[in-house]
């Protein structure tokens, strides 16, 4: 299966990645040889299978927990972290002109 | 003393053979000693590993220890939250952050007294099997300094292998337990998926991540999942069943147990010398009074293929969250939100990050799930089967863990 640097280009911008002309001349190459790998699994017979995609204990049950107002992280902690904020939130360039 | 295997340093402490705070300075001279070569740490928690080793002195001084690890020397994988401790999971987008809470098995951990001597280097965000995808350089196996000790884990098994702490933390998603374990020799457990929390440490692929212990041998790694292990409120994957006394089973022995061995596990790439151990091994076990078998995993020749799949679409969904605005690294001069994510994320992630994220957009993306992540998620499901299958028929699986021994650098 080929991938064309077009593909390239549309799956970076899913993935909210710049790529540099470079990267996108390796990703391409390095896709399509996974994939190319990664095709054999059209040959398992699935017919009938129904899709896993929670792998852990079932039976034991999950059970929900109440829903009881808890405290959360303080404010402040968790804006000290950012890579800009004010006072009370977080600060990203402008989104509305 | 701090040498010693785990389990060991567990009973000197209980007869009073030692202190925390001595063990904690010996740990601390190895690290100083022998770390320069071998890149384990990628930081150390002194100031607080002295702190907490004095209480647990005082503990231990008053017969009141919080549990047989009071006072033990352990060292996290740099992906589990430490409040306060810089946490990189290895890569250069999360440099400099601190979180604000601690993972549950790091407060799991803490109140069960152990003293957290260090941050240990691993893959970034735990994609690797060698340490070399590490933004921070690589880690040498202990044994020869030419070669890898595994991945993605790699920190946590050297610094066992290496006896700088008794026992480490490490996560496993597609062996990155398991593996390093098997290429530096030292015992390592990935749990059942469920059996512990996930709350507080960086997720890769959340249906089969799972957090385990390291240690120099096996009674070590069951006293550090006995401390680590059950249910939590804040991840709802964690399993509601008992912990069971995991230490109460070493009295059993193995003499009874039925084991599997699947005949797909010896097949094309197996190194020789790993085959003729493993064999030696379970003849051990057979002298022992195992009963051995041989059974069949048919479909394990599709577990790498539906691994990319399931674990890259996963990654490529759970590492959205980095994108300059919360937390870690925001690139400088985007024009707008778009142009700031992008530029964010390409300066932040490794290439084989990239590279796996990109593979799990494009299985999930419009035209190709169905193709792709919906195909791995049924192939998965006849993988499970077939254990499902040897599992009524045998108590355990045994296999080599690695196809070969540790390989080289670069």
């Amino acid at each position: 299966m080929a991938i064309d640097r077009a593909q390239v280009r549309h799956v970076a911008r899913l993935a909210r990645l710049a790529l540099s002309s470079e990267d996108e001349e390796r990703f391409a190459l390095q896709l399509q040889n996974v994939l190319g790998y990664i095709e054999r699994l059209q040959q398992v017979d699935v017919s009938g299978v129904e899709a896993l995609s929670f792998a852990g204990d079932a039976e034991g049950g999950l059970p929900l927990r109440e829903d009881v107002p808890k405290p959360c992280l303080p404010r402040e902690k968790v804006l000290a972290q950012a890579p800009q904020a004010d006072e009370q939130a977080f600060l990203v360039p402008r989104i509305l002109e | 003393m701090s040498t010693l295997p785990l389990s060991q340093i567990v009973d000197a402490l209980a007869r009073g053979d030692t202190t925390p705070s001595k063990l904690a300075a010996e740990s601390f001279e190895r690290i100083a000693k022998l770390d320069g070569k071998l890149h384990s740490f990628l930081r150390l928690t002194e100031a607080e590993a002295h702190k907490a080793a004095k209480a647990s002195d005082a503990r231990r001084a008053a017969g009141k220890p919080l549990s047989p690890l009071d006072g033990v020397p352990i060292a996290l994988k740099d992906l589990f939250c430490m409040d306060g401790v810089e946490t990189t999971a290895g890569s250069k987008i999360l440099q400099g952050y601190k979180p604000p809470y601690d993972a549950t098995v790091v407060r799991k951990l803490k109140e069960a007294g152990a003293v957290i001597v260090g941050k240990l280097n691993m893959d970034e965000f735990a994609m690797g099997s060698s340490t070399e995808n590490s933004a921070y350089g690589p880690t040498m196996n202990p044994w020869d300094l030419s070669r890898t000790p595994g991945g993605s884990s790699g920190g946590s098994a050297a610094a066992v292998a290496a006896r700088l702490v008794p026992g480490t933390l490490g996560t496993d998603t597609g062996g990155s337990i398991r593996q390093p374990a098997a290429l530096v020799g030292c015992a390592g457990l990935k749990p059942t998926y469920g059996r512990v929390s996930r709350y507080g440490v960086v997720a890769f692929a959340s249906s089969l991540d799972q957090v385990g212990p390291l240690a120099q041998g096996s009674r070590g790694v069951a006293m550090l999942l006995q401390a680590i292990a059950g249910h939590d409120d804040n991840d709802q994957t964690s399993s509601p069943r008992p912990v069971p006394d995991y230490a109460a089973s070493f009295a059993k022995g193995v003499r009874g147990l039925k084991l599997g061995v699947p005949r797909e596990f010896f097949g094309e790439g197996l190194d020789p010398e790993v085959e003729k151990s493993v064999r030696a091994g379970i003849d051990k076990l057979k002298g022992l009074g195992c009963e051995v078998r041989d059974i069949s995993l048919p479909n394990s020749p599709h577990a790498i293929a539906t691994y990319y799949i399931v674990a890259t679409a996963e990654a490529s969904s759970n590492l959205a969250r980095y994108d300059g605005i919360r937390f870690g690294h925001r690139a400088k001069g985007g024009a707008n939100l778009l142009e700031l994510y992008e530029k964010t994320r390409a300066e932040g992630f490794g290439n084989e990050v990239k590279r796996r994220i990109m593979l799990g957009t494009y299985a999930l993306s419009a035209g190709y799930f169905d193709a792709y992540y919906l195909r791995a998620q049924k192939v998965r499901a006849l993988i499970r089967r077939d254990f499902l299958q040897a599992f009524a028929e045998v108590d355990a699986v045994i296999g080599p863990t690695s196809p070969t021994t540790a390989f080289k650098l670069g």
